[in-house]
């Protein structure tokens, strides 16, 4: 299907852009491959880095045998702790983080978990460097390791994290739990997650004349470009990273083993050099979502409203970065109560650091939190979204600050409306249909509706068209389209009149592709340098043939922001059928209803929001990495291993949007790349009791979990 | 990668020459399994010898009413084909509820009864495993085995075979033929996988070199209904964590004859005779299905794990053998 919208004025009325459906403007490129992703891209002289990966997880290199290697066919280079240049951790990235130190290879000889890079093998053919690589002797003086995630383990701490403080808590919980008419205190746990974008990353690094060029897949050029500059001790300026286009990232594709060997390789080697992970070792290099376990506990008074909620949180991270999985944080928007407590803690194992994952915190934090309002609800009888209306709060429950938006409850009515909630009855285990139990669920979905300066420059043309530069980068989202349609409207012009052109980070610092915040971010400096340049082309005589250009700058805007709770909300509805004889649990249907701001391209965006629904039944049923105690590594590390849903498991997943424009937004925008996951696993899980009667409080539902819980049933 | 050699067998007798003169060679099929252990390092072959292209495609029905499946013949092929279709019904159910039509468009029958375990131990050369080095240890009897094996399993394997063909080949009786440079043979498909003992890297009883050529079926069973069910976990795209191929034939209100194989519970395809043998003669209700499950299932040593498979498993019996006992009153 193509849908296009010109944006036309027709009898004196601007037809937006913005709002109407629209193909995505590199679809065309896409579906016939023109579209070049990062490792395609053809380079003369072009040499290719293997990496070589830690065999043992904990422990120190004792020595790298690498001269049988150098001496295999077209082995160019074997780099490794001993010979490989030195690079600077000591600085703050662009997004306030201090790197993570697995970007800074070959420094060391110590080993902090299995799959760390200890050696990349540079060759003249991809299949000659992966052959020497895999031929490369590492020996290693062994250590014991300790990669067992447990709750209460004695040796976890609080952290801030990117949900505010490690801890926060008001009122007395006890006394309120002793007060209240209903109690429920249970326990949650989420499996360690990947992200396994399509595309694995993959960056080509060489020098020309003096400055380091790099073709990467990433989220952010600027990002990679600023974080390659400080660990490489460069001016900024004189380092050029371009993505134009990328297959996936979910938070995985910021500055990565692979970019910084890369540049090694091709610093030494003086030409260009490519880099690529396999699948297998992006399950230890790119990142992933930590396990966690999480208790929570309720209590509500007769009328349900909430009188205790406690939430805690524990997840791992590595022995040598700090990140912390922050699953209390949704208690921090969705609900208050007299007594609130709230704690993200992390204990550090001999493991990979963990990272961002498509909705960090809330995905896994929303499992736990609204699978037991679900159980509150059945305690105290209390339908489970009337639980939540009552429950909706006046200001941030931690915060104090005014909501700028919060349609949650419209959510519900809507998604209730739709999808037949009223017809429910309750009671659970009592739908059958052949050997299938059939129930329903639902959950409440948040995420945070932030904007971040960003720079663009909009530049009328002499023929008439209108050329955005901004470094947006589009991971498969749309944002390109969605960014032109922008665009045309501030320009008041035809979509067909613009070209948006993204990923490259000399078009200057912009905010990355992350935190649901990319698209708001970039369109507010689109539409800034877009007005602005329309005044100036009021003003000017004709159009120069050099173009005019104007360049936006929104630092000084998104600082005025108001300080306020900003989230997207969302009401996620799910159907289910299980056979508790084969512990079988499939989706027949899934409803989300958002509040999520201004809907820039309802196409792009209903896929979006899709996505991630059903990247919710993939949580809920499928993802799980499993570390083996005995080895510390990885079980299964590869797509046969590590199940994401397949097509037959995602029969009808339909999402739909109520009217929310952001007010504090000059499109209305508010974001919408996460909000989509959050909830869906807890309204499957909810589902799941409806049917069998049975909770599932330890993700993925798999069967021999359903066959084990029918059992003790 | 390890550069190799790749040759295409014109006849089954180049074939077995050309194998015959590489011991790093191995025959290519689909190479929907081969190729992928190739790009891990699992198998590391210094020469290929491609039998897709060799004359073993056809479907033939046998003189006594059974079927010959020649090896090179797809599992697509194999599953469309009308007398499969009609006269062994859950052999077509098998295949298709094995990978994806992609896949099914390139395996060939004879590869996919020699495909591998997918044990994510073996899968990684990372990591210890006696069926890829022998001696080397098991870590998934200590580690993760929540799919490994509950029957004829080892202290040194516990590893399953991934066949969804092959349980339903099982069920009806199915004999492999094969030739070699010294001539043909023939073994029961019972038979041709090795007990797992303690050399789990010894897999079949075919002679070194053989090429296996051909499945034949004998009739199936006169007046019998039969099923493939399938547990995994997804809806597609998965390998079992238990599976059932069952046949039954029910007259005058009992159990005349009945056919029963177990998938994804031991090192290879599992014909439950105990079971049969406790149905044959017998009621045609849920209890004797269960208790005939639990006769098959007395054997069964689960790990810490896995022990879900003896319920799973318990429960496919009755609830399949249940739809054939109604399918056949109809």
């Amino acid at each position: 299907m193509t849908t296009t919208t010109t944006g036309t004025t027709t009898g004196g009325t601007a037809v937006r852009a913005v709002g109407t459906a629209h193909s995505r403007v590199e679809g065309r490129d896409k579906v016939t491959g023109a579209a070049r992703y990062a490792a395609e891209i053809p380079f003369t002289e072009l040499a290719y880095g293997w990496l070589v990966l830690s065999t043992v997880t904990r422990g120190r290199i004792s020595s790298v045998e690498d001269a049988p290697v150098l001496a295999m066919p077209g082995v160019l280079a074997v780099l490794h702790h001993g010979n490989a240049p030195r690079v600077d951790i000591d600085y703050v990235g662009m997004l306030g983080m201090r790197p993570d130190p697995t970007v800074a290879v070959f420094q060391h000889d110590r080993v902090p978990h299995a799959g760390w890079p200890v050696a990349l093998v540079v060759a003249e053919t991809s299949e000659q460097a992966r052959e020497a690589a895999e031929a490369l002797v590492v020996h290693y003086e062994e250590e014991p390791h300790d990669v067992a995630f447990s709750a209460g383990h004695a040796d976890a701490y609080s952290m801030p994290g990117p949900a505010g403080p490690g801890v926060t808590g008001k009122g007395d919980l006890e006394a309120q739990l002793a007060a209240s008419s209903f109690v429920l205190d249970a326990e949650y746990s989420t499996p360690e997650e990947h992200h396994n974008p399509m595309e694995p990353h993959a960056a080509t690094a060489h020098w020309d004349g003096g400055r380091l060029e790099v073709v990467d897949s990433n989220q952010g050029t600027i990002w990679v470009a600023a974080e390659l500059a400080s660990l490489f001790s460069l001016d900024p300026a004189s380092v050029h990273v371009r993505s134009e286009h990328v297959g996936g990232g979910f938070g995985s594709k910021g500055v990565r083993a692979h970019q910084v060997a890369a540049v090694m390789a091709a610093t030494v080697l003086s030409r260009p050099v490519r880099v690529a992970m396999t699948r297998r070792q992006m399950f230890s290099l790119a990142g992933y979502r930590s396990p966690t376990t999480q208790r929570v506990r309720l209590g509500v008074d007769a009328a349900g409203r909430l009188l205790a909620l406690e939430h805690s949180c524990l997840s791992l991270t590595s022995t040598v970065h700090e990140f912390i999985e922050s699953g209390a944080g949704p208690a921090r928007v969705m609900y208050d109560a007299p007594a609130h407590h709230t704690a993200n803690r992390v204990v550090r194992l001999d493991v990979p650091s963990p990272t961002f994952m498509r909705a960090p915190g809330e995905a896994p934090g929303s499992f736990a939190l609204e699978s037991a309002l679900d159980e509150l609800a059945e305690k105290s009888g209390i339908d489970p979204i009337e639980l939540r209306v009552r429950n909706e709060p006046e200001v941030g429950p931690v915060s104090g600050l005014p909501f700028s938006s919060r349609n949650l409850t419209a959510c519900f009515r809507e998604g209730a409306r739709r999808f037949g909630w009223a017809d429910r009855d309750p009671r659970p285990g009592l739908r059958r249909e052949g050997r299938w139990l059939l129930g329903t669920g639902t959950a409440a979905a948040s995420f945070f509706a932030g904007a971040a300066p960003s720079t663009a420059a909009a530049t009328a043309e002499a023929d008439g068209t209108f050329t955005v530069r901004i470094n947006a980068a589009d991971i498969g989202t749309g944002a390109r389209t969605a960014l032109t349609l922008v665009a045309a409207d501030a320009l008041q012009v035809p979509t067909d009149r613009v070209r948006v052109r993204i990923g490259d980070s000399d078009f200057g610092p912009a905010m990355i592709a992350g935190g649901s915040m990319g698209t708001r971010s970039w369109a507010w400096a689109v539409t800034a340098a877009a007005e602005e340049l329309r005044e100036r082309m009021a003003l000017s005589d004709g159009i120069p043939p050099e173009g005019i250009t104007v360049r936006s700058d929104t630092t000084a805007a998104v600082g005025a922001l108001a300080q306020k709770e900003r989230h997207s909300f969302g009401a996620q509805f799910a159907e289910v059928a299980v056979d508790v004889a084969t512990g079988e649990v499939r989706v027949r249907r899934m409803l989300g209803i958002f509040a999520a701001g201004k809907i820039v391209n309802p196409l792009t965006a209903r896929g979006q929001f899709t996505g991630g629904m059903i990247w919710g039944i993939s949580m809920a049923l499928h993802e799980e990495a499993v570390r083996d105690r005995n080895t510390g590594a990885l079980y299964g590390a590869d797509l046969a291993g590590y199940h994401v849903a397949s097509n037959a498991d995602v029969p009808l997943v339909e999402a739909d949007w109520v009217d929310d424009p952001d007010p504090d937004d000059p499109v209305g925008i508010k974001g919408i790349g996460e909000i989509g996951i959050v909830g869906a696993a807890a309204a499957i899980a909810n589902a799941v009791w409806h049917a069998t009667g049975v909770r599932h409080r330890q993700l993925p539902i798999r069967p021999d979990r359903v066959i084990r819980a029918d059992a003790h049933a | 990668m390890k550069e190799f050699g790749y040759e295409r067998a014109a006849d089954v007798s180049g074939a077995l020459a050309l194998l015959d003169a590489d011991p790093d060679a191995r025959f290519l099929g689909g190479g929907t399994n081969l190729v992928d252990l190739m790009k891990t390092g699992v198998e590391r072959p210094a020469r290929l010898v491609d039998v897709r292209e060799l004359p073993l495609d056809r479907i033939e029905s046998t003189e006594d009413g059974g079927l010959h499946i020649g090896a090179t013949v797809t599992n697509s092929d194999l599953a469309a084909h009308p007398d499969v279709r009609r006269r062994y019904p859950a052999l077509t159910q098998a295949v298709l509820a094995g990978a994806s039509g992609q896949l099914r468009n390139m395996a060939t029958v004879g590869g996919n009864l020699l495909q591998r375990t997918r044990c994510g131990y073996f899968a990684d050369v990372s990591k210890p495993c006696n069926k890829r080095v022998p001696g080397s240890g098991c870590p998934a009897i200590e580690g993760e085995h929540h799919n490994h094996a509950i029957l004829g399993a080892s202290d040194h394997c516990v590893a399953t075979h991934p066949s969804d063909l092959g349980v339903a080949l099982a069920a009806f009786d199915a004999v492999v033929s094969y030739e070699t440079t010294d001539g043909p043979g023939e073994l029961p498909l019972t038979d041709l996988y090795l007990p797992v003992g303690d050399t789990p890297h010894l897999e079949t009883a075919l002679p070194p070199g053989a090429l296996i050529t051909g499945v034949t079926l004998p009739p199936a069973p006169a007046g019998a209904v039969s099923r493939y069910r399938k547990v995994r976990e997804r809806a597609s795209y998965a390998f079992a964590i238990g599976s059932i191929a069952a046949a039954l034939d029910v007259r005058d209100g009992v159990v005349h004859e009945v056919r029963l194989a177990f998938g994804a519970v031991a090192s290879r395809p599992w014909r439950a005779r105990a079971a049969e043998a406790a149905l044959t003669g017998g009621p045609v209700d849920a209890a004797a299905f269960a208790a005939a499950a639990d006769a098959e299932l007395a054997a069964a040593e689960p790990l810490p794990h896995n022990g879900y498979k003896v319920t799973l498993m318990r429960n496919l019996v009755v609830a399949v053998l249940s739809e054939l006992a109604e399918e056949a009153a109809r």
